[in-house]
């Protein structure tokens, strides 16, 4: 598959948010500001690439039958370094991410890279696919965080956006508004895509 | 914090699925019927209090004693992989056609936040053993309200006329929303 298909599928044909709908918890959990959104989509991007990778290299040792544990294990390891790297270098975000941070390792999308991508494909394509669907994890909870801060605080990335009058809806943030935005957004998505869809015909 | 407490917190205030975003693939996944969701919401409390005990004596007698900490996240996930699997084959003897019902989303509690959320929630928040296994009874419980009350919507929803877009999923969200902000009514309770 050329590289450019696996960017282009990972980022929009099959985002793991607003197209596959997997790895919801942590889409709606942190993204109450841009900084949260950012940061959790890096640390994904992170797992993702290396557990792709390290699977990859490993796709003719690993056993079929013991696959499923043997990437857990992989993947675990992974949001292990990644979780001690923030805690030495970022701890606020460390803070800000709390608990999600160790839940990258029940995040379905990882897993579901791993089995249906970097266990049937070379150490290149696994690379670079772990790149693009992290990317459009990214694209996705920034979008998400974008909405919420902007309407539920008034700030982007912390810096006050309206006059001193400005009253920010504070529902955005509290976790009804995760919930409703994404649908909304996943809507519009859908919607867009029926369009073009039927244009196309 | 005592028992009550604890339980008032984790199944209304601080309903893991509505306020805290733990189990919510599960949550929408097998949420369209209501018997399904049931079942779905027993397996989870299986697992979850049982985990919950597990990994106390594990965190509090192996990683402590041997100062391994830092292993939590691998070794929980496993020690839980491993549950589910007891699980599934007990259900499979027991009751077939739950096992066929709940189908894909079983061998997936292993990846349901909920599970390994819980368990590291537990250690963090310094429980003692009574504690721990009542905080896994709460959050279980509180999940499994939550996929009843939404699996009784997404049946009415079925029949509803609603936008070509928003349907399945999208309006699965909203709604959840809407019961997220219904149960902020229970802020205060404790």
């Amino acid at each position: 598959m050329k590289l450019s298909k696996i960017f282009k599928n990972g980022i929009i044909n099959d985002n793991p948010i607003f197209v596959q709908l997997i790895g919801m918890c942590s889409t709606l959990a942190v993204t109450t500001n841009v900084t949260n959104s950012l940061a959790m989509g890096l640390a994904v991007i992170a797992v993702l690439v290396g557990s792709n990778f390290v699977i990859s290299l490993l796709r003719h040792v690993i056993p079929d039958k013991i696959r499923i544990p043997a990437f857990v294990v992989v993947i675990a390891t992974f949001v292990t370094i990644i979780e001690m790297f923030m805690k030495a270098y970022a701890q606020p975000i460390y803070q800000a991410l709390g608990i999600f941070l160790p839940l990258i390792v029940v995040n379905c999308i990882i897993l579901a890279r791993a089995e249906a991508f970097a266990f049937k494909n070379g150490i290149i394509p696994s690379i670079a696919d772990g790149l693009a669907v992290g990317f459009g994890y990214t694209i996705a909870l920034v979008i998400l965080g974008s909405i919420r801060e902007i309407f539920g605080a008034g700030t982007f990335l912390g810096k006050t956006l309206f006059g001193a009058n400005f009253q920010p809806a504070g529902i955005f943030v509290a976790p009804a508004g995760a919930f409703i935005v994404l649908g909304l957004l996943i809507g519009v998505f859908n919607f867009v895509r029926n369009k073009k869809a039927s244009s196309e015909v | 914090m005592s028992i009550a407490a604890i339980l008032i917190s984790t199944i209304f205030v601080n309903n893991y699925v509505l306020a805290q975003f733990l189990g919510i693939c599960p949550f929408l996944g097998v949420s369209n019927k209501m018997e399904t969701a049931a079942g779905m919401g027993i397996a989870v409390t299986f697992v979850v209090t049982l985990s919950s005990i597990i990994t106390y004596f594990i965190q509090k007698y192996i990683l402590v004693t041997m100062g391994l900490q830092y292993l939590q996240t691998i070794v929980f996930i496993l020690v839980i992989a491993a549950l589910v699997q007891f699980v599934e084959i007990v259900l499979k003897k027991i009751s077939p056609t739950l096992y066929n019902a709940l189908g894909v989303y079983l061998p997936l509690i292993t990846t349901n936040c909920v599970v390994l959320g819980v368990a590291i929630l537990n250690i963090k928040e310094g429980y003692d053993l009574l504690q721990t296994t009542f905080n896994g009874i709460g959050a279980s419980v509180g999940f499994t309200l939550a996929l009843i009350l939404i699996s009784g919507i997404r049946e009415k929803l079925e029949l509803a006329d609603i936008p070509e877009a928003l349907k399945g999923f999208p309006i699965a969200l909203i709604a959840a929303g809407l019961m997220s902000i219904a149960f902020l009514g229970f802020n205060g309770l404790v």
